[in-house]
């Protein structure tokens, strides 16, 4: 047999397929939209050539549905999608909360609102981070800032949703979906063997599975064993790169694309002498809400919300640091990647301006 | 004197229903002389007698049979409305020995979610489904369904159904039966005794069809509403069997099991040296090792390269080739291109970055180190964006370049002709794969890395273009020419 | 030969599960069903078997929206 290398250029699309197959993902469900497209591509490809299940599905809805099938039956699955094809999905989400279910979702979020644009945006933040659906539900949402973690994060995402049974996003924005990097794919997993509560032949069990709670004591009763199990995630599962913080008197908070833009402004700035690092969210729900306090605890003066939406995450970096220190937006819209020319000139004047926008 | 039980109740149900919230264990939600009540029995005995308790899933609706879950001793979900035949595919598809029975109203199934149990039909999916036609949405309290008869009164049709506002009641079984797919297609009613015998015998041979994987089955049930239609039982059956069997035709609509052979679906593969055998790629035949370093200054920093032209100029795949040298030599590297309705306006461009370490931005936005333009439009809209001492590789036989400043380097080659005379034009793009290397080797290699990256250019089109030799072949011979053939160079790093 | 005699059925309905919707009367050919006329504790009038006539045809079984209202057994005369 071939030598074969774990070493790869993939985009990042690609490489979610690539980290599903390896965490043992055993359906795929999904509807074309761009700039999602390439995760139904290869799926196509190489879920069929694993044996394992691929649908094109009618619609977002029905992507969704089948997804709430198959995590019931006890497989690993998944959908991918963007923006409004998220929009629709969100009644099945909430269904899959509901009824505690686990899946992985990954969203490569595009410009909006409506029809919007096909270029990177990050708008789905709210829609996604902050549930989305009807009823108080949460999801875990890991924010992948390369190929490498699109890949990697996806297994995760595999992982955390097992183990608290609920939907995991993968949040990224169409250039992380877009572009091709080298990573380093790590061992496939073996499957995972059905959880007792499925609804899968090996159970003697005569399972059921569902989110209608008919009595308001019953459904209170789920509400509050959720949000137990939500702050345990808080507790348990904030995750952030702390980049050239140690020293830093100024923070960019970035995601995504714009973390890569505002990493390499980082740099440029500490060049001509100022001292900013960067935190960024791996993790939007739970939010890293430790690094942030700890970074206003270390003196941090401003924090700079670098983001691609309408100041989206603004608010929750203000309530991490309880509105201590300033969180002043850097933000592009409407499918634009604030540069890193950009950044840094305007990382300039807010920190010269220092108020809280 | 003995007693022989001839009908009971059937072993289909729970033995109690202790999902049933409220004291009462052992009878149904449903109203007094409701339809569903019949099917579930039917469904509850055929489950049973056909022995599939343990491998059988319910997927129950929204309407009143939300809480068929209840009921039945089996697997069971509950869906979102409209939504069972999607949630039903996913059993089906992810276990083919599942006997997915697909429950739903005619709000259900003929309303919100009509697309979903066409498009499952138009696939074929091995399930059944029973659809239970009453006329009415019975749950919400009685409103106009897609399948209330013309002139018939509801809460939204409080003077009659009429066309005009509302259209003709939906024949959902003779459109299923349209379908190719489809195995068995029939419409029975839950009416007289002679008429349920029917549907008994239609349920018990749809899930027979699904237990043998021959598809999709549907059978559709005229069922009595009695609350709602504010009927008594005889009335109800008489509606039946008169207004709504008119309008709704009694019978087999499709019966194509027999000539259908079982469904086969491929077994799931887990074993890791096979995913690794689709997923790991075969390593490309390198001369360097995995710690292998160019030693040069000009490596030591992070590189941005900038590619642009037309779409069909190869701007993406020479990224690509270029990107591809970068994971061959050890360094980490991005490639992004631009997307969308740019590229199908006919330009392209993308960017790749080198760097030993962690790459920022993938954009080679300004600070380009080295930008490669193939056409002037190209020239014009990101020349600007060329760094400090940047190179600029361009195509001499389409474009006229501006002055640059003197701390800029040109490297320039008649590639688009090049190509022309080698027959495709597709591999200008080598052509000037192979301009760069020479430039690389004039301006910034030493000796050892000069004499290594001929290698690392043919080890990238290798990889690249490896499947197809011909093509290939035709590649390596435009990068050997731009390597040899006449070029311009100026500019501040040009020796001579 | 002797003349094969006719079979002897019950229909037994369980009036707690009956929620009095009339179907198994109407169903039944011999017209052995009726109506009673008290009240059983969910508040509706239950139907009720004339206590001979039932052919153990099943129809009232199958007709019956409830899973355990009715039960039909077949009376057999050991020799």
């Amino acid at each position: 047999m071939a030598k074969r290398t774990n070493k790869i250029l993939l985009k990042g699309n690609e490489a979610v397929v690539y980290g599903a197959l390896l965490a043992g993902c055993e359906a795929y469900f999904g509807y074309p939209i761009t700039p999602a497209s390439e995760i139904a591509h290869a799926s196509a490809k190489l879920f069929p050539a694993l044996g394992r299940t691929f649908i094109q599905a009618e619609c977002e809805i029905a992507s969704i549905n089948m997804v709430y099938g198959a995590a019931a039956a006890g497989r690993r699955c998944m959908t991918a999608s963007s923006g409004l094809g998220i929009s629709l999905k969100q009644e099945g989400v909430s269904y899959i909360a509901g009824a505690e279910l686990p899946c992985v979702i990954a969203d490569i979020m595009r410009g909006g609102p409506g029809l919007g644009n096909i270029a990177p945006e990050q708008s789905d933040y709210n829609q996604v981070v902050k549930g989305g659906g009807h009823g108080g539900y949460k999801v875990i949402v890991l924010a992948p800032g390369s190929v490498q973690e699109m890949c990697e994060l996806t297994m995760l995402a595999f992982d955390l949703a097992d183990e608290y049974r609920m939907p995991v996003y993968v949040l990224t924005d169409g250039m992380i979906g877009q572009m091709m990097e080298k990573l380093e794919l790590p061992e496939p997993r073996p499957r995972r063997a059905p959880q007792s509560w499925a609804l899968n032949r090996v159970n003697e069990t005569k399972n059921c599975v569902s989110s209608i709670y008919m009595e308001p004591k019953d459904l209170e009763e789920l509400n509050i064993r959720l949000n137990k199990k939500y702050a345990e995630i808080c507790a348990k599962e904030q995750r952030a790169e702390l980049y050239k913080m140690d020293d830093a008197e100024y923070a960019f908070v970035a995601y995504g694309i714009s973390s890569r833009m505002a990493r390499t402004a980082a740099d440029i700035l500490r060049a001509e002498g100022i001292k900013i690092g960067m935190i960024r969210p791996q993790t939007l729900f739970p939010f890293p809400v430790n690094a942030m306090k700890q970074a206003a605890d270390n003196g941090i003066k401003q924090f700079i919300s670098v983001e691609m939406s309408n100041g989206m995450m603004i608010d929750d970096i203000r309530l991490a640091i309880e509105c201590k220190v300033p969180v002043t937006l850097l933000n592009r819209m409407g499918g634009n990647v604030p540069s890193v020319e950009e950044i840094v000139k305007r990382a300039k004047e807010q920190i010269g301006g220092c108020t809280n926008v | 004197m003995s007693e022989i039980v001839k009908f009971s109740r059937p072993a289909g149900f729970f033995p109690k229903f202790e999902r049933r919230p409220g004291p009462n264990k052992t009878n149904m939600h449903y109203c007094p002389g409701c339809g569903h009540g019949i099917l579930h029995k039917l469904i509850a005995e055929a489950i049973a007698d056909m022995g599939i308790k343990d491998r059988a899933v319910i997927v129950c609706p929204v309407g009143c049979s939300v809480f068929a879950y209840y009921y039945f001793d089996c697997h069971s979900v509950e869906c979102a409305h409209g939504r069972a035949p999607a949630v039903a595919t996913a059993f089906s598809r992810t276990d083919p020995e599942n006997v997915v029975i697909g429950y739903q109203g005619d709000g259900d199934l003929a309303s919100i979610g009509f697309n979903h149990i066409l498009q499952a039909a138009n696939r074929g999916e091995n399930m059944v489904v029973f659809f239970v036609n009453n006329a009415i949405y019975g749950m919400t309290g009685g409103q106009m369904a897609p399948t209330t008869l013309v002139g018939q009164k509801t809460v939204t049709s409080p003077n009659g159904r009429t066309i005009l506002d509302s259209g003709y009641p939906i024949k959902v079984a003779e459109m299923i039966a349209q379908f190719e797919a489809p195995v068995y297609v029939e419409r029975c009613a839950l009416s007289s005794v002679k008429n349920i015998m029917t549907a008994r015998r239609a349920v018990r041979k749809a899930i027979q069809n699904t237990i043998d994987k021959k598809g999709f089955s549907f059978v559709e049930f005229l069922s009595g509403c009695p609350i709602n239609l504010k009927m008594k039982a005889k009335e109800m059956n008489e509606f039946l069997d008169t207004k709504m069997s008119q309008y709704y035709p009694l019978g087999l609509k499709k019966d194509v099991s027999a000539e259908r052979e079982a469904i086969v679906r491929a077994e799931p593969i887990y074993d890791a040296d096979k995913v690794k055998e689709l997923l790991f790629p075969v390593e490309t035949e390198r001369a360097v090792d995995d710690d292998f370093q160019y030693k040069s200054e000009v490596f030591d920093q992070e590189r941005s390269v900038k590619i642009c032209g037309f779409g069909g100029q190869g701007v993406l795949s020479l990224g690509h080739v270029i990107a591809t040298v970068g994971k061959l030599r050890n360094f980490n590297v991005s490639w992004l291109p631009s997307y969308g309705p740019e590229m199908r306006g006919g330009t392209a461009n993308c960017s790749i970055v080198f760097s030993r370490g962690p790459i920022g931005s993938p954009q080679a936005d300004f600070n380009c180190s080295m930008m490669v333009c193939l056409n002037q439009p190209s020239v014009d809209k990101f020349l600007g964006q060329l760094a400090e001492g940047g190179v600029l590789i361009y195509d001499t036989s389409t474009i006229t370049l501006p002055e640059l400043s003197a701390d800029k380097t040109v490297y320039g080659i008649n590639a688009g002709e090049i190509a022309e005379q080698l027959g495709d034009l597709r591999v200008a793009n080598s052509v000037i794969l192979g301009l760069i290397a020479r430039m690389m080797q004039d301006c910034f290699m030493n000796e050892d890395e000069k004499a290594d990256v001929d290698c690392a250019m043919i080890e990238s089109l290798k990889e690249n273009y490896g499947k197809k030799p011909a093509v290939l072949e035709l590649n390596i011979k435009a990068y050997n020419i731009g390597k040899t053939a006449d070029i311009v160079c100026k500019g501040a790093r040009v020796s001579k | 030969m002797e003349a094969r005699k006719a079979k002897v059925f019950r229909c037994d309905i369980a009036s707690e599960e009956c929620k009095g919707c009339e179907r198994c009367v109407a169903a039944c050919p011999k017209g052995v069903l009726s109506m009673g006329t008290k009240l059983n504790q969910m508040g509706v009038t239950f139907a009720t078997y004339q206590g001979s006539g039932c052919i153990g045809c099943g129809g009232c079984f199958y007709s019956c929206p409830e899973p355990g209202a009715i039960t039909i057994v077949e009376i057999v005369e050991e020799n």
